[in-house]
């Protein structure tokens, strides 16, 4: 099978036109780096079936980070490359364009944003650049899909480009052919434009942030809170459990099946949160509790993304991040970390060096609750008041800090300075930004439902074959001397391998005390990633990283619970 | 004329790059954007203690950290 690779600068568009002509989805935001490995897809290429692969984005054939390092070895094995160059930076992509071209492969040039380019007044005469390089060249709009058609059309034309030049005499070549193509004519600056200039501006920027950051609160809040007051509780509460209890009834209000599928009846009627049964616990749990949340994250999340908002953030917290061993752009697997552990791990490879990568992983692992989690111990802990919430996260954002500024010391290699391309601001399309929602939320159902199920049973099965009464006893010197919990939440522990949302909720029939919520939600978040999490961190740390990582975290664990349960 | 590094310049200020004053890694890292000798930039803004620098190039606009910032010799625009 042929393979088509589309290879191009980072943020030109290659995710957008590779859904297109392969009807895979994939995740494209408004920022450089948002894809760092490759997925791949097929389309009809003459008649035949061909492998096209989705590139992350390069300056050059030199990487400077992971994500270019793997964009540069897959550009060796294709058989054709579309090379997508961002029309309204016709000069920089050329830079790639010229690079490519001395590889001798067949290659068919995408001239995308155009709609942009004719926005801000540059034109480009296409034919004349095809001329010049010796490679086809089709304009394209890849969110509206105008020019897809010609350019699946040209695909059979691909040949190697006849240009050649002196590597010294790269950029006079491009400034050659720019002058012959490209014509600009003045204009004036847009509105946005200048709401792109006084969001990187510090004295306007940080109060923009903090308002941002304010807003991005308020609307997780209302939505998640809305949709679950208004929708799912009421739905669960009227609806389902009168037809559970009938299915009690029926089962005879207890016994095996009944405790595995209905759970405990809590003083005769079901509790949705404790009775622990896979058709009441393990529905309300991902569908009541956490699913709302997750919407609501990932509904501000990506349009934050598909803004333009992250890197302009990324400038103003680089600060910060130095003092950490990081620099600005390491707030990006921060932040898809909220969402969830693995995509926030994956995404570490934007940045430069083993250092970053470790210390920004293990930084997510131990600080960065998933939205699954956040969701769960709002839910339990804000039940309590707000104050508790207060310490939770407080505690955490410390944590941060601190053990970053420790590793920032321990760990050697080098922290370099941020180096990012600033994409203007734009307005998220409406169709872009429901298709990725929906793959965010379809794919949090597809996983969260199994695992929670699967997580709710093995309690069951532990608590049946008094798996945790043994190892509660076992390690009772720890949980219940240092930190200051029951034994039974070594439960929770377990399950949180599975499912940290499942782990959070189990420690609600605990009857824990206000202060024992908040260590056992800090420790919960902190002591271990999910099993999903840890197969991604061992995969991009590698064996002897992943153990140092797992050793500091549970190092830090003990500590910060005990100090806590101390302090409390 | 007047030759400072990048982060001498004030917000609005435009120049022409003309030298890189570091190694190879630098050159070739900021050379991938396009940011070398020749290369016409206007000064976006700068963050406060040492934070990164944004320039504007043609219609890309770039952050750079402060020390690779200074390392940009910039002959200024009168
Ligand atoms: N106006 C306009 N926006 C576009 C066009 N093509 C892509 N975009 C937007 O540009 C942004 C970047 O698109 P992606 O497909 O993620 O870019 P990419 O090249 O895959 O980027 P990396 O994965 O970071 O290398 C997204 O916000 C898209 O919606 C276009 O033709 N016109
Ligand atoms: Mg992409």
């Amino acid at each position: 099978m042929k393979k088509i690779l589309l290879m191009g600068n980072p943020n030109v568009g290659k995710s957008v036109i590779f859904s297109r002509l392969t009807g895979v989805r994939v995740i494209a935001s408004n920022y450089p780096g948002t894809t760092v490995g490759y997925t791949r897809g097929t389309m009809k290429l003459s008649g035949e079936k061909a492998e096209v692969v989705d590139v992350p984005g390069t300056y050059s054939l030199n990487p400077t980070c992971k994500a270019e390092e793997v964009a540069v070895e897959m550009c060796g094995d294709g058989d054709l490359v579309i090379n997508v160059v961002d029309a309204t930076n016709l000069e920089r992509n050329l830079n790639l364009t010229l690079q490519l071209l001395k590889k001798d492969v067949p290659m068919v040039v995408a001239l995308n944003m155009w709609d942009e380019a004719k926005h801000i007044g540059v034109t480009i005469d296409e034919n004349k650049l095809e001329h010049l390089l010796g490679v086809p060249v089709v304009p394209t709009v890849a969110v509206t899909g105008e020019g897809i058609k010609d350019l699946v059309q040209q695909l059979p034309q691909a040949r190697p480009g006849r240009l050649t030049y002196d590597d010294e005499e790269r950029w006079h070549e491009i400034g050659r052919i720019v002058e012959q193509v490209q014509q600009v004519t003045h204009r004036h600056h847009t509105f946005l434009e200048r709401l792109g200039d006084a969001s990187i501006n510090p004295i306007s920027g940080i109060p923009i942030a903090l308002v941002a950051l304010g807003v991005t609160f308020s609307i997780i809040r209302f939505l998640g809170e809305g949709l679950i007051g208004y929708i799912f509780e009421p739905i669960f509460e009227n609806m389902w459990a009168p037809l559970m209890m009938k299915l009690s009834a029926i089962l005879g209000s207890g016994g095996f099946l009944h405790d595995i599928l209905i759970g405990k009846l809590v003083a005769g009627e079901i509790d949705f949160v404790e009775s622990m049964g896979l058709l009441t616990t393990g529905l309300f749990v991902p569908l009541a509790m956490v699913l709302p949340y997750v919407f609501a994250f990932y509904l501000i999340l990506s349009f934050l993304e598909d803004s333009g908002y992250l890197p302009r953030l990324a400038i103003l917290v680089d600060n910060i991040m130095h003092r950490i061993g990081l620099h600005g752009l390491a707030i990006i697997p921060m932040l898809l970390g909220l969402g969830c552990n693995v995509p926030g791990a994956m995404s570490t490879r934007i940045l430069e060096t083993r250092k970053e990568r470790f210390i920004s992983t293990t930084l997510m692992a131990i600080c960065v609750p998933c939205a699954a989690q956040l969701a769960m111990i709002v839910g339990l802990v804000g039940r309590a008041g707000v104050r508790g919430l207060i310490q939770v996260f407080g505690t955490l954002a410390l944590v941060w800090i601190t053990l970053g500024y420790l590793l920032n010391r321990l760990i050697r290699g080098e922290s370099p300075e941020i180096f990012v391309e600033i994409p203007p601001y734009r307005l998220p399309y409406l169709a872009g930004l429901s298709k990725k929602m929906w793959m965010r939320v379809s794919r949090f159902l597809r996983e969260a439902i199994p695992f929670v199920i699967l997580g709710v049973l093995i309690v069951n099965v532990l608590y049946t074959l008094k798996v945790i009464d043994f190892v509660g006893k076992i390690t009772a010197p720890v949980i219940t001397g240092i930190l200051g919990l029951p034994r039974e939440a070594v439960a929770a522990l377990m399950v949180g391998f599975l499912r940290k949302d499942v782990a959070v909720g189990m420690l609600s029939p605990l009857g824990l005390d206000f202060n024992q919520l908040v260590v056992a939600s800090v420790v919960l978040a902190m002591y271990f990633p999910c099993v999903a999490t840890f197969v991604v961190m061992a995969k991009e740390l590698g064996l002897r990283d992943m153990v140092l990582s797992m050793m500091i975290m549970i190092a830090a664990t003990l500590v910060v619970g005990g100090v806590l349960n101390w302090l409390l | 004329m007047e030759r400072v590094n990048l982060t001498m310049m004030k917000s609005g200020d435009r120049g022409t790059v003309t030298e890189i004053n570091g190694g190879q890694r630098v050159k070739a890292r900021l050379g991938a954007l396009g940011i070398r000798p020749g290369a016409k930039i206007t000064k976006k803004s700068s963050q406060l203690l040492r934070g990164p620098v944004t320039i504007g190039m043609g219609n890309t606009q770039a952050a750079i950290g402060f020390g690779m910032a200074k390392k940009i010799i910039v002959d200024l625009e009168q």
